[in-house]
């Protein structure tokens, strides 16, 4: 079997695509394309929430919060390993997101107004993330799929202590619960828009679905979020912003109404609350960090030269 | 130091024994200046939940590997050998412990 011939019955076995074995152009630049825009994501999206480390109302939930965004950090860092395994360079990524030539997901240009956020962003934000992120698991391209396992694990915890947080908030004061409505209310149609456009708009998911890079549509992960969210609403005691939002006996799932695709493409295009901030904000941290790489790379070459 | 001048940190690759009686596994890679910055970021990176108990960290560029394409001609030699293997033995029944 020639290079290709391999590559075709590797992803037809549901075997696993690994560094060094021949790929198409197409599948390479895809991956990097994709987990470069999933790393750009991990690292912009410790900004919502970091924002309330110092504000955290107890030393407990600041140690949470704390570990949860270094967890972030974590993540980014896994999958900008995955990404180099295919040749991208990380610095060059980096550049690329700063630059505005490579994306993130669009949830994050959205602010954190009050502490509720931190709990509906862990719920709802990292409950969609789960969603997309399970079937990657078993994504064919290897370093991936085992970055992915390594991140599904954690995201367990940032979903949990999320609804932990509400269900605090919920157990206070009528401000408290109405901070958890409010928050609600302004994340939840962002969340479902982080599942992408509907099938009919997303021209490339049939190609990354035939490698097996992608296992699930849009629409179809969408309506599993919502299935499994509608009870998780019901058991904290808020109402989801959604008029149409009721059960389909017949389908056995949920009807849900339309999301504003016009604010997704807008947001996606640099025109959301906060894209400019956002990146504003990791070019000052790049570049406030570069005497600090600088002086690391000079010390390793002072000690290699005397050895 | 000018912009343009950028001090790209090498790649390392990282291996965490996840408890004692267990080997090393390959877990993932890391930038770092030197081995030992790459030995406390790996610490930080991939044992934040008790993942480790001990940390081996190589130069990318240190790491030997068989080529892909030579994989027939490296690892199928070993699959006519049949004779290799316990079972290729047949013994009665009776015979017991072997």
């Amino acid at each position: 079997m020639n290079g290709e011939e391999t590559f075709a019955d590797t992803i037809a076995r549901d075997h696993r695509v690994e560094p060094r074995d021949w790929m198409p152009d197409g599948y390479r630049q895809t991956l990097i394309r994709q987990i470069a825009q999933h790393a750009h994501s991990e690292i912009i999206g410790m900004q919502p929430e970091g924002e309330w480390i110092t504000r955290a109302p107890t030393l407990r939930r600041k140690a949470i919060l704390l570990a949860k965004v270094q967890d972030e950090a974590g993540h980014g860092l896994y999958l900008y390993s995955a990404a180099e395994t295919l040749g991208a360079d990380r610095g060059d990524l980096t550049r690329r997101l700063i630059e505005g030539r490579q994306k993130y997901s669009s949830i994050f240009n959205y602010p954190t107004l009050s502490f509720a956020d931190v709990g509906v962003i862990g719920w709802l934000v990292d409950g969609a993330a789960i969603c997309n992120q399970v079937p990657l698991c078993r994504s064919s391209y290897g370093p991936y799929a085992r970055a992915m396992i390594r991140i599904c694990k954690e995201e367990s915890f940032h979903q949990r202590q999320g609804y932990e947080l509400l269900m605090t908030m919920m157990g206070g004061t009528p401000e408290q619960r109405d901070m958890v409505q409010d928050a609600v209310n302004r994340w939840w149609w962002p969340s479902l828009m982080m599942f992408g456009p509907p099938d009919g708009d997303s021209p490339n998911s049939a190609r990354s679905m035939a490698w097996k890079i992608k296992r699930h549509s849009n629409d179809e992960l969408r309506q599993r979020f919502v299935d499994m969210t509608v009870p998780q609403a019901e058991a904290l005691g808020v109402t989801l912003p959604d008029p149409q939002l009721r059960w389909n006996e017949e389908r056995s799932r949920y009807d849900f109404g339309e999301p504003e695709w016009s604010e997704l493409k807008r947001v996606i295009s640099g025109d959301g609350p906060l894209n400019r901030q956002r990146i504003e904000r990791r070019r000052q941290a790049d570049a406030d960090g570069a005497w600090v790489r600088e002086a690391a790379a000079a010390h390793a070459e002072k000690q290699r030269s005397r050895r | 130091m000018s912009e343009d001048v950028r001090h790209e940190w090498p790649l390392f690759e990282v291996f965490v024994r996840a408890k004692r009686g267990l080997n090393h596994v390959h877990v993932g890679s890391l930038r770092a200046a030197d081995h030992q910055m790459a030995v406390q970021h790996a610490r930080d990176l991939y044992t934040r939940r008790n993942e480790g108990v001990s940390i081996w960290v190589v130069r990318s560029d240190d790491v030997v590997a068989s080529d892909p394409d030579d994989k027939a001609a490296y690892f199928e030699p070993s699959a006519d050998k049949v004779y290799r293997h316990p079972t290729y033995y047949a013994i009665p029944d009776s015979v017991p412990h072997i």
